[in-house]
């Protein structure tokens, strides 16, 4: 396994250190890149799930070909905001998105923009790995079958996006085998096989690892590395180790009781390039739930 | 707790547990035991009745029986019509209500809104399932053979029985929907697939062999029905095949019952004897079932 990328239960004594060696693992120049073209902006985002809000006033830019990630306790609304982003959200009856949701400056809450279109674009991985129960082959080539795209070749396609997920070499000679029979790690990188199928624009992914043992954590790390030469990368994740190893910039997100009510409503705190979130946060929370001493 | 609940002897027999709380947990099981092989000694007791009284018949000359008709002389007497007729029926009730209620089955799982509609519809459902099969008869009478004027025909039976099993295929095909997890459809959406592209594609592949095997169960209800077929005015006795939809058929069953009510004894073996093959029918249609059940259902 390479250094920096050991995934252990969160040990407190250990944890500021090994969040400093994450960052130090990473190439300087990728540390250093500039702001990157715009493509998400969020205004002033509220959701409401029926009469409960789930998350108030998030405003934050995410940069093309930058791995933004999105880290807090539970309940803090992460994932709840990533569903934003590709309008999975409208799936959940009672949901509500209040504010602006831009994607290259189009309103992706706008009049006449059509969700399956959006999905079409933005696509997502899950927190479970949840491959059809179809072949490999299946699976991968679903997606470009659903959108009408009419590849020269299939079979090259679908050769092509497992390569592309770092599953190929073990899944080559298997490809009418059924993909429920694959282990979590490949499952989960048959999902991104099948999430770029589609070329998508940006890949969203919530918590992709944490059903994953660390050997296929790591691997699916190194694989975000190379994704995001092609693709924007979202990442909700629980695992700040896993923020400060893999993104450009991260948004820490927490909840806090509203006046009133009892009900916690989440919010962003803090919103920077990931060395700074992790070295020297502005806000006292961020510094508290990155040091461990809450969350 | 002190140290003395750890003694050996507590964990002697008798200790806590009675003897009497013993031998109640040992009554308990002898009596479930008992209910179970309750029900296996009289499928044994039926099939063996029904094998002793009509083996001899079937087996004497098999050929015969399955493709003559029914004659004024039990030894000349066979049963092609009635088969023939119960093969039709089947085919044409799957034909009529499979579409119907896997279609009835994804509306109400993944399109209709949950409201109060919705809800008495589902709750009517589970109570039709348990209608007796003669009031069926009934209304098969009174819509497809009277109102539509179909007559007792091929089509107003194959009508009534697929109307019969529609609860029952709807209710397992709801179920089997149901089983498929939500990240499925979730997974098929993040690709871009539409509402129907998701359901279609892979809610229905995955669902369809729990369909099929409560369809097959459904099925072979039907096939040994005789009261709703009695009722719309089916023959009991017919000597030729049916050519077309309005033609009248008999069936497997309406022929046992009308063998069974003669004097002769050699009719009752014939009746025993037409038994084994409907039987034997119904064990191939659930042989059938519990195999697509086994080798098909996914394990998520």
């Amino acid at each position: 396994m390479p250094d920096g990328r050991t995934h252990v239960k969160e040990d407190e004594q250990r944890h500021e250190t090994r969040i400093a060696d994450a960052l130090k693992a990473r190439p300087v120049e990728d540390r250093a890149a500039a702001a990157a073209e715009t493509v998400f902006r969020l205004d002033d985002v509220h959701v409401h799930y029926g009469r409960f809000l789930a998350l108030r006033g998030v405003s934050l830019d995410v940069g093309k070909n930058e791995i933004t990630a999105f880290i807090g306790p539970s309940g803090c609304g992460k994932s709840t905001l990533i569903r934003c982003l590709n309008r999975m959200n409208d799936l959940i009856p009672g949901a509500r998105v209040e504010g602006k949701v831009e994607y290259h400056d189009q309103d992706l809450y706008g009049d006449g923009v059509d969700p399956v279109e959006v999905r079409r674009r933005i696509g997502m991985v899950f927190q479970k790995p949840n491959p059809f129960p179809k072949s490999i082959y299946e699976n991968v080539a679903f997606g470009p079958r659903v959108i009408g795209m009419k590849p020269s070749s299939m079979d090259d396609l679908v050769e092509q996006s497992l390569r592309d997920a770092a599953v190929w070499d073990e899944v080559k000679d298997k490809l009418k085998q059924n993909a429920l029979a694959l282990s979590g790690g490949q499952q989960q990188r048959l999902c991104i096989a099948r999430a770029i199928a589609v070329s998508p624009d940006v890949i969203l992914m919530d918590e992709p690892c944490s059903a994953l043992d660390p050997v296929s954590t790591a691997r699916i790390e190194d694989l975000m590395d190379e994704l995001k030469r092609d693709y924007t990368i979202v990442i909700v994740t629980h695992n700040m180790q896993q923020a400060a190893r893999v993104s450009d910039r991260t948004a820490f997100f927490t909840a806090e009781a509203a006046e009133g009510t009892g009900d916690r409503t989440g919010l962003l705190v803090e919103y920077d390039r990931t060395d700074a979130i992790f070295t020297h946060p502005s806000d006292k929370r961020t510094e508290d739930y990155i040091t461990g001493r809450f969350g | 707790m002190t140290a003395e609940a750890f003694a050996p002897s507590t964990l002697r027999r008798g200790a806590s547990r009675t003897a009497a709380k013993i031998t109640l947990d040992v009554a308990f099981s002898v009596v479930l035991f008992v209910g179970t092989i309750v029900g296996v000694i009289a499928l044994a007791t039926l099939i063996w009745t029904i094998v002793d009284n009509g083996w001899a018949r079937l087996a004497a000359d098999p050929i015969a029986f399955l493709s003559n008709y029914v004659s004024r002389l039990p030894a000349r007497s066979g049963i092609k019509a009635a088969l023939v007729g119960s093969t039709y029926l089947m085919v044409l009730t799957a034909l009529f209500c499979f579409p119907v209620g896997v279609g009835a089955a994804i509306y109400l799982e993944e399109f209709a809104p949950r409201n109060r509609v919705t809800n008495f519809v589902e709750a009517n459902i589970a109570n039709l399932a348990g209608v007796p099969s003669v009031v069926y008869g009934l209304l098969g009478l009174g819509i497809f053979a009277r109102f539509f004027r179909m007559g007792p025909s091929l089509l107003a039976g194959a009508l009534t029985l697929a109307v019969m099993s529609l609860p029952v295929i709807i209710v397992a095909a709801r179920e089997a929907i149901r089983a498929v997890p939500e990240s499925i459809r979730l997974g098929a959406y993040a690709l871009g697939a539409t509402k129907w592209q998701a359901v279609r594609r892979q809610v229905l592949p995955a669902a369809l062999p729990g369909t099929l095997t409560g369809t097959i169960l459904a099925l072979s209800r039907a096939i040994g029905e005789t009261a709703p077929l009695l009722v719309i005015g089916l023959p009991v006795v017919i000597f030729s095949l049916p050519n077309d939809l309005r033609d009248p058929v008999s069936a497997l069953p309406l022929l046992i019952f009308n063998w069974t009510s003669r004097p002769q004894a050699a009719f009752a073996e014939a009746a025993a004897a037409a038994s084994i093959v409907l039987l034997a029918l119904l064990l191939a249609m659930n042989a059938v079932a519990i195999f697509l059940r086994n080798r098909y259902t996914i394990r998520w």
